[in-house]
């Protein structure tokens, strides 16, 4: 839920690393991959931190539920009760090892519990991935080119209404339309019962359903996970769709206005080719880099999206733990979810130096 | 246009079968204030084989003019009037103003091709110089051009512009390039049509004075060789000497004279033509001036010998093996920008510090200020040594130190008036406590530098270039410093307001005596101020003398080459100094 | 030679205008207030719109108590208890929720919520975001590279979480009115003063080696001077821009917190996130007046503030500014 796009969308097409010629890339990429780390260590610190203000996570979880000297036992025997820098280094150690602890709710190991919904939440990124790329790319640069003319109006409306929109209240709209109203979509979920039966047997399950499906051989399964992914998809996309069409339309604006745009122009280019290629290219460079800081967005909006559809991804769990104060399950999740947004981001910047010869020479 | 001379023809065309004509062309925009006239009835036309100049100041119009003959003007200009281009070979002539979108896209490339002023911006950097000459050879192509085919002839081209090694070069990127490579392959792609008519918009300001001269000698070729037509638009009337057969001079939106070169230099008829002419400094003026100001700086020292002021003696400044590294990044080595000068500069003198681009010159000044880290040798400035030097040890002498800036743009706070910004030495080093206090010696310094003391009261953004760069002067002399750096202060303002300033600093220097260091990339201007002149070339001090020396007798190569690439207003002058640079290039 | 041209509108060498003192302070130069004269065509109509709708939202949050027909915690009047889930019309102009709430009133009363949490976020992250932006950005050194790094990685993750995670550590969940208020605006400024941090620091940094500042630092100025007259009075300019960025940032982060269960309690407040909670059943049984409203009352102000913001933002980039084209003289 953030509109964090609209104040720093145009990153300047040349990174500062980039500037000297010679092994330019391959230093880039690893002083690149290297800041990951740093970004991942604060989020964890930060979210172990506050998960601690509350008190110890079993007292958070259970206080009140148990007698006070089982709970008690219990906090001494998870070693709670020692000192929280000491706590942290344990925390961090089990960490490196891929231990990510094990629930206090529904005492499940939190690696299993992140495998299993990770898949769901995965698959509805991807989708609301590509319905904002197909709605927002070529828009943009359609608004970009005709800018300030009545096509640019409605679609910069369009846009703002996009993101002016709770994802969740998009979701409902979405539903009370083509599942209540006109009664073409189902209403919630990620495959009708049936389905789910049928995926549940497969033996080697990806998790995404959408590949099970086609595993499986069953003619209507395939059409049946489709139909439950478009409504969740929609209002997901449509909100980062909204964020990529103002983006794509000002880099557009920003680079049609650059003197090798007229100097193309001077050479007798076409203007379709002027957007398609002089415009659109150089201004690729900031519109991925700023992309890749949706993935942010994309995953906050995906936890909204999967409670008001009851996709049962991460993001559906995640508030289900937060209702239960279940800090240990949170603290994985988040962790996890750091750890995505970080190399997300660090690929994306991947991307964008290959694009730019620039950095590449 | 009754105030036009045209003495090239009698008829009202002087060109017989032009590539190019313009009648009556009035262009106006759209602009915050309402309406601006930019162009205002310009008539003009280009024969065939002819470099026809366009020169003016800014926002005399001709850039305008320019861009309006391929059609490229933003949507808020309207433009009325003719634009008549015909192909290379006569044949069917079409009025760029009323064509069609689709004829204007063939019109481009094919009859009328662009150079613009900033190779670095005109080329896509995203593309290699290859694709892009190709694009344009795809665009007019009347059959399916194939890549190999396409790729040959920019390969060609390329290798014809002076770009070595095309066969490798041709799948480069823009930055792989230099300045003055990437200006050639700008004229590369212009001249791969074979355009009737090239249109160079100001080609070599963004240039160093070296690699511009290579650049005219190109654009010589694209006419002797190529056999285009060219109009040059510049604001530099050595560029137009050296190239042009025919000049028109814009003033205000106006044709104000036209006529052939040998004649408009040596017989300028209309009185801004003559101002114009009279305002280019010229090499070797600078001379008399140095002998006069040797004389009263003498005559001072003796005054106040006799006053019996005791004025602290030693140079200013004196750079010992003075080098400046800039750190790099990452652990790798750093940039050597000032590599072993030594120079000094003694009380009431003025040094004028010269070089191209990347010389080191403006890092010399900004370390002299304070502004920029000494890393190896000895830099004493007022008696204070800075190699090693903190910040607040700086802090007292810096009343002593004026600095001028080469932006007047960005040199002021765009939040405080004129007045508040010249009045901030006098808070700071209690002249005053506040700006009420402050302001009586605020305005005498405005009328020292010739501004009303009302406009103290004004805005940065309310002051033309020119007055924004004089109550720079204002401020960088209101605590009277013994010494004043000057970083490029001109070579942001037209010429004529380049002259104004520049008589305005003599005054004041003769006046108060404070010593200078003085930077530009032109000898003439620094010849014109200077009791010495450096030359930094890379980074390195190559010589040192007074003006007649270097100047009269320069002994480094680099000095003789820089000083032979400078065009002069005189085209017969310049066709002889253009055959001594060729034969220093050799 | 007259060649000098000032910028248009002032003549210089004009003697009555120069004289002219010119006021310290006018209206006109307000932030939106300028933009409003400024813009034109699309953009004006754009700003207009903006302006008016956000003015609209203002007063009925002022005047809630006087247009709301019941309390936003209301139940039951002198006739009784309210019906549940009644189709709009008659005494409740919108209907009631699934728990005997008018929802006509608990919009109405949401705009006091919504404006009450977007001043004290805004405020707050203003106020720490641009000291440390200023301080970061031109002083330098290790204090800005550790903050750097530590708010880009902040800036880098969900907000919504972190909202959600800072409410729970500020007031358990939930809470009171005030109590739930300044736990939602609290969790909203720990999430945007990274923004704020960034925006500002970039202004500092670039401002920094302008060379008004470094004239600064020749005449002698001392560091605390330059920051405080020459930097911070330049870098603030963009903040009317993020101002209403981060508005409508919030009012969303808000109605995400209040959706997931994380916001103020309907007894405390009105507040239209957890009303479109309770309303996702009532979506599937065709009940859609406890969902469109408070949905279209979130809508609606986000897209007025945005509409400021994005003027804002198009008249301070000249890039997109945009000019009226003349008409006279012929074609093109």
């Amino acid at each position: 839920m953030s509109t964090t796009a609209l104040t720093e969308e145009t990153v300047p097409a040349v990174t500062p690393t980039s500037r000297s010629a010679g092994g330019g890339l391959g230093r880039y990429l690893v002083v690149r991959f290297l800041l990951i780390i740093p970004t991942v260590f604060i989020l964890v610190t930060l979210v172990f931190l506050l998960g601690r203000t509350t008190g110890d996570p079993i007292t958070a979880a259970l206080g009140g539920r148990l007698p006070p000297a089982e709970l008690a036992a219990r906090v001494r025997a998870a070693g709670y009760d020692r000192p929280l820098l000491v706590q942290y280094g344990d925390y961090l150690s089990h960490l490196l090892r891929g231990d990510f602890g094990t629930t206090i709710s529904d005492n499940r190991p939190v690696t299993q519990v992140l495998t299993t919904y990770g898949s769901a939440t995965l698959e509805l990124t991807v989708y609301a991935l590509v319905v904002a790329l197909v709605i927002g790319i070529p828009l943009g640069m359609v608004a970009g080119y005709l800018r300030d003319r009545w096509p640019d109006a409605v679609l910069r409306v369009f846009a703002i209404l996009c993101y002016a929109t709770p994802v969740f209240f998009a979701g409902l709209l979405l539903k009370l339309v083509f599942s209540t109203w006109l009664g073409i979509l189902p209403v919630s979920g990620r495959a009708s019962t049936s389905t789910e039966l049928t995926l549940q047997l497969l033996p080697n399950r990806t998790g995404i359903y959408l590949i099970d499906a086609i595993s499986s051989g069953d003619a209507d399964a395939v059409p049946d996970v489709l139909r439950h992914a478009v409504l969740p998809a929609v209002a997901l996309g449509l909100l980062t769709a909204g964020i990529f069409l103002r983006l794509v339309r000002t880099n557009i604006i920003g680079t049609l206005g650059m003197d090798y745009v007229d100097a193309a122009r001077s050479r007798g280019v076409g203007e379709l080719r002027l957007v398609r290629k002089h415009a659109y290219r150089p201004a690729l460079i900031p519109i991925i880099t700023v992309m890749g800081l949706q993935i942010a967005l994309m995953l906050g909006g995906a936890v909204l999206t999967e409670t008001t559809f009851e996709w049962r991804g991460l993001g559906f769990q995640l508030v289900e733990y937060l209702q239960a104060r279940d800090f240990v399950a949170v603290q994985g999740i988040v962790v996890l979810l750091a750890v995505i947004v970080a190399v997300t981001n660090f690929v994306v910047d991947v991307i964008a130096a290959l694009i730019d010869p620039r950095i590449r020479y | 246009m009754s105030t036009v001379h045209d003495r090239s023809d009698d008829s009202d065309h002087p060109v017989s079968d032009p590539v190019l004509e313009v009648r009556d062309l009035a262009i106006t925009f759209a602009s915050d204030a309402g309406p601006v006239r930019a162009v205002d009835g310009v008539s003009l036309s280009v024969g065939r084989g002819e470099v026809l100049a366009v020169v003016g100041e800014s926002g005399s119009g001709k850039t305008v003019t320019a861009k309006s003959v391929l059609g490229l003007l933003p949507q808020t200009a309207t433009s009325s009037g003719v634009i008549m281009l015909s192909g290379r070979d006569g044949g069917r002539a079409d009025d760029v103003v009323r064509v069609s979108r689709n004829r204007l896209r063939q019109l481009r490339g094919t009859d009328a091709a662009m150079v613009f002023q900033e190779p670095s911006t005109a080329l896509n950097p995203v593309f290699t110089v290859g694709w892009q000459i190709a694009e344009g050879l795809r665009a007019h192509a009347s059959g399916r051009l194939s890549r190999s085919e396409a790729r040959a002839r920019a390969v060609d081209i390329l290798g014809r512009v002076g770009i070595p090694d095309p066969h490798r070069r041709v799948d480069h990127y823009p930055h792989q390039f230099s300045g003055g490579q990437k200006q050639r392959i700008v004229i590369a792609m212009a001249l791969v049509l074979d355009p009737g008519l090239i249109i160079a918009d100001e080609p070599t300001t963004a240039l160093d004075v070296t690699v511009q001269a290579e650049i005219l000698d190109l654009l010589r070729r694209c006419r002797d060789e190529f056999g285009a037509s060219i109009l040059l638009i510049t604001h530099n009337l050595g560029v137009v000497a050296d190239l042009a057969d025919r000049v028109a001079v814009m003033y205000q939106g106006r044709v104000v004279e036209q006529a052939d070169a040998v004649t408009l230099f040596a017989h300028p008829q209309e009185e801004y033509t003559q101002r114009l002419l009279a305002a280019v400094p010229s090499v070797g003026q600078g001379g008399e001036r140095a002998r006069v100001r040797a004389g009263e700086r003498a005559e001072r020292a003796e005054r106040a010998a006799a006053a019996g002021e005791t004025t602290p003696s030693g140079p200013v400044i004196s750079a010992t093996d003075l080098r400046i590294q800039y750190p790099g990044r990452l652990g790798r080595p750093g940039f050597l920008a000032v590599d072993g000068v030594s120079f000094t500069v003694g009380p009431g003198e003025v040094l004028g510090l010269v070089g191209e681009s990347g010389s080191g010159k403006t890092t010399i000044a900004r370390a002299v200020a304070g502004l920029t880290a000494v890393t190896g040798g000895s830099l004493r400035v007022l008696g204070t040594e800075l190699n090693g030097a903190r910040e607040r040890a700086l802090r007292p002498h810096r009343r002593d130190l004026g600095f001028v800036f080469q932006d007047p743009a960005s040199s002021f706070n765009p939040q405080l008036t004129i007045a508040e910004a010249v009045a901030e030495p006098l808070i700071i080093h209690g002249g005053g406590r506040h700006l009420a206090a402050a302001r009586a010696r605020v305005d005498e310094m405005l009328e020292a530098v010739q501004l009303p003391a009302s406009y103290g009261d004004r805005f940065p953004h309310e002051l033309s270039g020119g007055q924004r760069q004089r109550a720079s002067l204002a401020r960088a002399l209101v605590l009277r410093p013994r010494l004043l750096i000057a970083d490029e202060p001109t070579s942001a303002l037209d010429v004529s307001v380049q002259a104004r300033v520049l008589e305005l600093f003599t005054e004041l220097q003769r006046e108060l005596g404070f010593a200078a260091l003085f930077i530009s990339h032109d000898l003439a201007v620094v010849d014109l101020l200077s009791d010495r002149i450096a030359v930094l070339h890379r980074g390195r001090l190559v010589e040192e003398g007074t003006g007649e020396q270097i100047l009269g007798a320069p002994e480094h190569p680099y000095t003789r080459r820089l000083l032979a690439s400078l065009p002069v207003p005189d085209p017969q002058l310049q066709a002889q100094r253009r055959a001594e640079f060729r034969a220093l290039s050799d | 030679m007259s060649a000098e041209t000032a910028t248009p509108g002032v003549a210089p060498g004009d003697g009555t205008n120069a004289l002219r003192r010119r006021p310290r302070f006018s209206w006109r130069r307000l932030p939106v207030v300028r933009q409003l004269r400024e813009s034109v065509g699309v953009q004006r109509v754009m700003l207009v719109i903006g302006v008016v709708i956000t003015a609209v939202f203002v007063l009925v949050a002022v005047f809630a108590p006087v247009i709301a027909p019941y309390g936003y915690a209301q139940l039951s009047d002198a006739r009784g208890a309210f019906p549940t889930q009644q189709a709009p019309g008659g005494d409740h102009l919108l209907g009631t929720t699934v728990g005997g709430y008018d929802v006509f009133s608990r919009v109405i009363w949401g705009t006091q919520t919504a404006l009450e949490v977007i001043v004290v976020a805004v405020l707050l992250s203003i106020f720490v975001g641009i000291a440390l932006g200023l301080v970061s950005g031109y002083l330098g050194g290790w204090l800005d590279r550790v903050l750097v790094v530590v708010c880009d990685a902040v800036y880098a993750f969900p907000t919504l979480l972190l909202a959600i995670v800072m409410s729970i550590v500020i007031s358990g969940g939930q809470s009171s009115k005030w109590g739930g208020i300044f736990a939602a605006a609290i969790s909203i400024t720990v999430v945007y003063i990274p923004q704020y941090f960034r925006v500002i620091r970039a202004e500092t940094t670039r401002i920094k080696s302008e060379a008004f500042v470094e004239a600064a630092k020749v005449i002698g100025a001392p560091t605390s001077r330059i920051i405080g007259v020459h930097v911070f009075r330049n870098a603030t300019r963009t903040l009317p821009l993020i101002f209403t960025l981060n508005s409508s940032e919030a009012i969303l982060t808000l109605a995400g917190l209040g959706f997931l269960g994380f916001g103020i309690e309907p007894t405390a407040a009105s507040e239209w996130g957890y009303d479109l909670n309770k309303s996702i059943a009532d979506v599937t049984s065709g009940i859609w007046w406890t969902a469109i409203w408070p949905g279209l009352a979130i809508v609606l102000i986000v897209l007025g503030i945005t509409l400021i913001g994005e003027s804002l933002n198009d008249l301070a980039d000249p890039r997109l500014r945009r000019r009226a084209r003349v008409r006279d003289g012929a074609t093109r």
